[in-house]
């Protein structure tokens, strides 16, 4: 028996849906990079790195060449490194654990899709960004998101979103992909004391 | 969040100790790409203080602090106002007018990191401190291991072996080794034991016999310069060489030897393990860069891990 779903969380994606939704984007990315064959697929840790495997395994097998894929963590080029000094400062976000970078290929003039799952104020962007061209210069490098939920504070924009999901600040998206969390959804969590 | 120093290997948890080895496992692949730089630290700034010698410590804290994009500021002993009578304490409040974010300092007396860090707001690492505590060593030991000997370390059996006595770095590394569940024994002549050591939980021994049980050989130069003049603590060098020298016909196949350097070839090594490829010790170099990489960002950063609770950008 499955454990009763917390009355503060909504379905937003199921596994049908999410994979129906992934599938979508692998087709956009090649339809907007008609015969390229310079083009990688990079995850963000942790789960867009999960999201950008399967999202290069479609192409590959819809576009019927072997592309280039990694992953990248973005923990060293994060805007919040604490600012210490000032007494009861504590990070902006717990500083995870960091994963390992892997991008097994030379990415000058390479065009890169990033893949993350939510799309959210646009600073794990930049800092993904940045983190890429300290690896070389790409031709191009495109965004792919499963949830864009707005709130921008960077101009940043996607090139491929899987699904548009007004929020308010207080609300939080998860993400859940199989190879990590046991089951493929995305739900909407409200706060509890909202 | 209050100012974390890092003076003694008691200071880390164990959880803290694997967090910094994960991390400087993180940052291996930084320092292979063409740009061996991250931003991290940028605006930071970082003073190493060296009131000892040193080659490695001092040049890998240097060059981590630059891959993390920090400002450093070097000072030696001599041409500072050291050489013209100013205490510790003023050169702590001195410095701390450039309002450091971290300062690494090797002095050498025992527990100068400690009145340092009474004196500033910045963060202390200790690079050495007389014959106390050597904490960044070990941990670039443990990380050198677990890259070569396999994630766990525990029941792993290492003798310490030379001068116990005089090092910082046997005592930092008695630590952090039991701490990770392996078997610690010294070997060494009497004369440069510490007394009372085995309290720590160590075996003690005063001879070679029982080589053939270890599998990692952690070697100790004879450190002259702490041996006062006149100080009878051996016969010969030759005769130290003779019973505690490790070399190829010594070892077992399958022992690895360590070594903190700087090495003293024909007196604790002999040539042909200082230059055969099977020893630890380039890599032991090799890890400092990365360990203290970690070192350094953690520091800054914290040592929580919020990977349960990471919410996205």
């Amino acid at each position: 028996m499955p454990e009763p779903r917390p009355a503060n969380e909504v379905v937003v994606l199921t596994a049908e849906q999410m994979s129906r939704t992934i599938t979508r984007i692998a087709h956009e990315i090649l339809e907007k990079n008609p015969g390229e064959e310079n083009l990688a697929v990079v995850g963000i840790h942790t789960r867009g790195a999960f999201l950008g495997s399967r999202i290069h395994r479609l192409i590959c097998q819809v576009g019927g060449r072997q592309y280039a894929a990694g992953n990248l963590d973005i923990s060293f080029y994060r805007d919040d490194v604490s600012a210490r000094g000032a007494v009861g400062v504590i990070p902006a976000t717990p500083q995870p654990v960091v994963k390992d970078s892997d991008l097994p290929f030379t990415i000058d003039g390479i065009r890169v899709v990033l893949v993350d799952d939510v799309l959210y104020t646009g600073r794990t962007i930049r800092a993904a960004i940045d983190a890429l061209f300290d690896y070389g210069r790409p031709a191009a490098v495109q965004l792919a998101v499963l949830v864009d939920r707005g709130h921008r504070e960077l101009p940043i924009r996607p090139d491929y979103v899987g699904k548009n999901l007004p929020t308010a600040p207080r609300e939080r998206i998860s993400v859940r992909v199989e190879e990590r969390d046991g089951v493929d959804e995305v739900v909407l969590v409200r706060s509890k004391e909202a | 969040m209050p100012k974390r120093d890092l003076i003694s290997i008691e200071d880390l948890s164990r959880a803290d100790v694997e967090l910094i080895l994960d991390t400087a496992e993180s940052f291996l692949p930084v320092l292979e790409r063409d740009i061996k730089k991250v931003p991290t630290l940028r605006g930071r700034t970082i003073i190493n203080l060296f009131w000892e010698a040193s080659t490695r410590t001092s040049s890998s804290f240097d060059l981590a602090a630059k891959r993390l994009s920090a400002d450093t500021l070097a000072l030696k002993a001599s041409g500072s106002a050291v050489e013209k009578g100013e205490t510790l304490k003023d050169t702590a409040i001195t410095l701390s007018a450039y309002s450091p974010d971290i300062i690494v300092m090797r002095h050498p007396s025992a527990g100068a990191c400690r009145t340092l860090s009474a004196n500033t707001e910045a963060s202390v690492i200790n690079a050495g401190d007389g014959k106390h505590q050597h904490p960044t060593q070990c941990l670039l030991d443990l990380f050198s291991m677990r890259q070569n000997l396999g994630r766990d370390l525990a029941g792993l059996r290492v003798f310490i072996i030379g001068d116990i006595l005089h090092s910082r770095v046997a005592r930092s590394d008695i630590m952090g080794f039991q701490m990770l569940g392996m078997e610690v024994t010294l070997v060494g002549p009497p004369t440069l034991m510490p007394r009372g050591i085995e309290e720590m939980g160590v075996k003690v021994e005063y001879d070679l016999a029982n080589l053939k049980d270890a599998d990692v050989l952690y070697l100790l130069r004879i450190q002259k310069e702490r041996i006062k003049a006149g100080a009878n603590f051996l016969p010969s060098l030759r005769e130290y060489s003779e019973l505690y020298g490790i070399s190829q016909a010594r070892l077992r196949p399958g022992q690895r030897v360590m070594h903190p350097g700087p090495i003293n070839r024909g007196v604790e090594i002999a040539s042909d393990i200082a230059d055969d490829d099977e020893n630890l010790i380039a890599h032991q170099v090799f890890s400092g860069l990365a360990v203290r990489m970690a070192i350094l960002y953690r520091t800054i950063v914290g040592y929580s891990d919020g990977a349960a609770s990471g919410e996205v950008l």
